[in-house]
């Protein structure tokens, strides 16, 4: 009896915090489709749809464009790190080397500077590079991934040393042996390093907001966030959910898609990390 | 002689040793010589000597901003552990239905954008035309100035970064629950104890080295805090939600001031390192 009570409360507890989760969401929406007057209200049903906010959106900023840079940079930023990361990882999980172990150690140190310390270098070196408002300020620092290194080679390393050895006497590059006959063999980690990087290249708005300035070349979190904050909405909260609704859909859609390789990605990466 | 390992570890591992050089020892080496110069980017540098620590330690607005981020840590830690350590309990229950429903349900504020989450709640906080406000009025309650005033502005933010990271501290945790032996719980049943002590006496001290991951994990993402009140609140009101990143962001890229952003930024990290450290002393010892 007091077990089974216990377990009501249990599901009581989840109920009301999924719905602490959810319903923030649904309002959301539903405060882009309402009337302006109505938002403030917790109704889920708009009294009347109007496609307005978007409208004012898509009037007000060039939001598909932002839309196109934040793919084009997130896409490039994880095509880089899957490549790189295999690469490096591979050279530390099979090849053996002098200074192997050095590299190895010198990764772990840099995993615990805080960014606080190279943010200004960083901006320095972007300004002196002449890559201030190109899409080069926003791709190259964040090419190479140590977390994406680290999973990789730990994953790579179970992968049998014969079958190595019989493609190299087949002749075959390491380059080769990389991409085509460890690559099939590693998809989950490739998955869990892709996800990973592409959300935080789709989420990243501290580092754009610094480098890019010029509005054609601004990600969605950056046109986002200037449009909400720079008075360009006209602090009407319809249009302003709107944009936001906008910026979240892509990822949400992954998310849906891919939701187990999304928790059990973020779930390693925060043990590992 | 070098073998062909040899040579192709080294180009392998190239793209890495090219990237530290430019992403990582440079910009130290650099950070560290502008923490002694004064700088705006346009003159040339100035050797200043220790002038920016002099600065920093009379600076009113750092320290407000140090323990703005503090308040902000000691509210924000304690209530995402708690309530993490809670429900990841109860998604732990063998025989819980809709369990992957409710882990996607807590995990999507993590994946959405922070800028998405600030934006949803800058309007459910606000005082006048906000949904909260609008629901506690529905409840004959108070309004209650969640962003305008200066001692609930922080605590609110934390409250929503609470909101955004608990999926993922769920998540974390529950593969550490999901490490204990089911042994243990039915030799504690067999035994006569309770559900409640079996948290308190198996759960807890199993899941310690998790949950020290967990607080160190949030203590660096809390440091981080950015996004949040420079979408909020500017920072304002009288500078109750001046986050330290916010700080260093506004002497660097308002004022360029890159000597004194770059020294900021060095007493940040000894902070963080010096945080973490006790966290792990006090904790292991702790539990």
């Amino acid at each position: 009896m007091k077990i089974k009570l216990l377990k009501y409360l249990g599901y009581l507890i989840l109920v009301i915090f999924a719905i602490t989760f959810i319903y923030p969401f649904l309002w959301m929406i539903s405060a882009t489709l309402k009337p302006e007057i109505e938002i403030q209200y917790p109704n889920l049903i708009p009294s009347e749809f109007s496609l307005k906010s978007y409208y004012n959106v898509f009037m007000k900023i060039p939001i598909g464009r932002a839309f196109f840079n934040s793919v084009f940079v997130s896409g490039s930023v994880t095509a880089l790190v899957l490549v790189f990361s295999s690469m490096v990882g591979y050279a530390l999980a099979q090849l053996k080397f002098r200074g192997r172990e050095l590299l190895f150690s010198i990764m772990l140190l840099t995993m615990m500077i805080p960014f606080q310390v190279t943010l200004i270098p960083m901006y320095v070196l972007m300004v002196k590079f002449g890559w201030v408002n190109t899409y080069m300020a926003l791709i190259f620092p964040a090419m190479i991934s140590v977390f994406g290194i680290f999973l990789l080679r730990q994953y790579f390393k179970a992968f049998p040393k014969a079958l190595i050895e019989v493609a190299r006497l087949d002749g075959c590059s390491e380059l080769y042996i990389v991409f085509k006959l460890v690559w099939p063999n590693s998809i989950p980690a490739l998955v869990t390093v892709g996800i990973i990087t592409f959300m935080n290249s789709w989420n990243d708005v501290l580092w754009p907001i610094i480098v890019i300035r010029k509005q054609e070349l601004m990600t969605m979190p950056q046109m986002v966030t200037l449009f909400a904050t720079g008075g360009q909405a006209d602090a009407q909260m319809g249009t302003i959910l709107a944009a936001a609704t906008l910026l979240a859909i892509p990822v949400v859609v992954l998310y849906l898609i891919f939701q187990r390789q999304f928790i059990e990605s973020m779930a390693s990466s925060g043990i590992k990390g | 002689m070098i073998t062909r390992e040899e040579k192709f570890g080294w180009v392998l591992a190239s793209p890495y040793i090219i990237y530290f050089i430019i992403i990582s020892a440079f910009p130290i080496i650099f950070s560290l010589i502008l923490v002694f110069m004064r700088w705006n980017m346009l003159s040339s540098m100035q050797f200043i000597g220790l002038q920016n620590f002099f600065t920093l330690f009379q600076d009113p607005l750092f320290w407000k901003a140090l323990m703005n981020t503090f308040t902000f840590l000691i509210i924000h830690i304690p209530l995402q552990i708690c309530l993490a350590l809670l429900i990841s309990a109860l998604l732990n229950s063998p025989d819980l239905i809709w369990k992957s429903f409710f882990r996607s349900t807590f995990f999507m504020p993590v994946v959405i954008s922070g800028v998405v989450v600030t934006l949803l709640w800058k309007q459910l906080y606000s005082t006048e035309t906000g949904l909260l406000n609008n629901i506690l009025l529905g409840m004959n309650l108070e309004k209650i100035p969640w962003l305008t005033s200066t001692k609930i502005a922080m605590p609110a933010i934390a409250i929503m970064a609470t909101w955004k990271n608990l999926g993922l501290y769920i998540v974390i945790l529950l593969a550490g629950l999901q490490n204990i032996p089911r042994s243990l719980y039915e030799a504690a049943d067999i035994d006569g104890a309770s559900r409640i002590q079996q948290f308190f006496h198996i759960t807890i001290p199993m899941v310690n080295p998790t949950l020290i991951t967990v607080i160190v994990l949030s203590t660096i993402g809390g440091f981080s805090l950015f996004i949040e009140p420079y979408i909020m609140t500017g920072g304002g009101p009288l500078n109750s939600t001046l986050s330290t990143n916010l700080y260093i962001y506004q002497q660097a890229f308002s004022f360029y001031k890159m000597g004194y952003a770059a020294t900021l930024g060095f007493m940040m990290a000894f902070v963080i390192f010096l945080v973490v450290m006790l966290q792990r002393k006090y904790i292991e010892r702790e539990i």
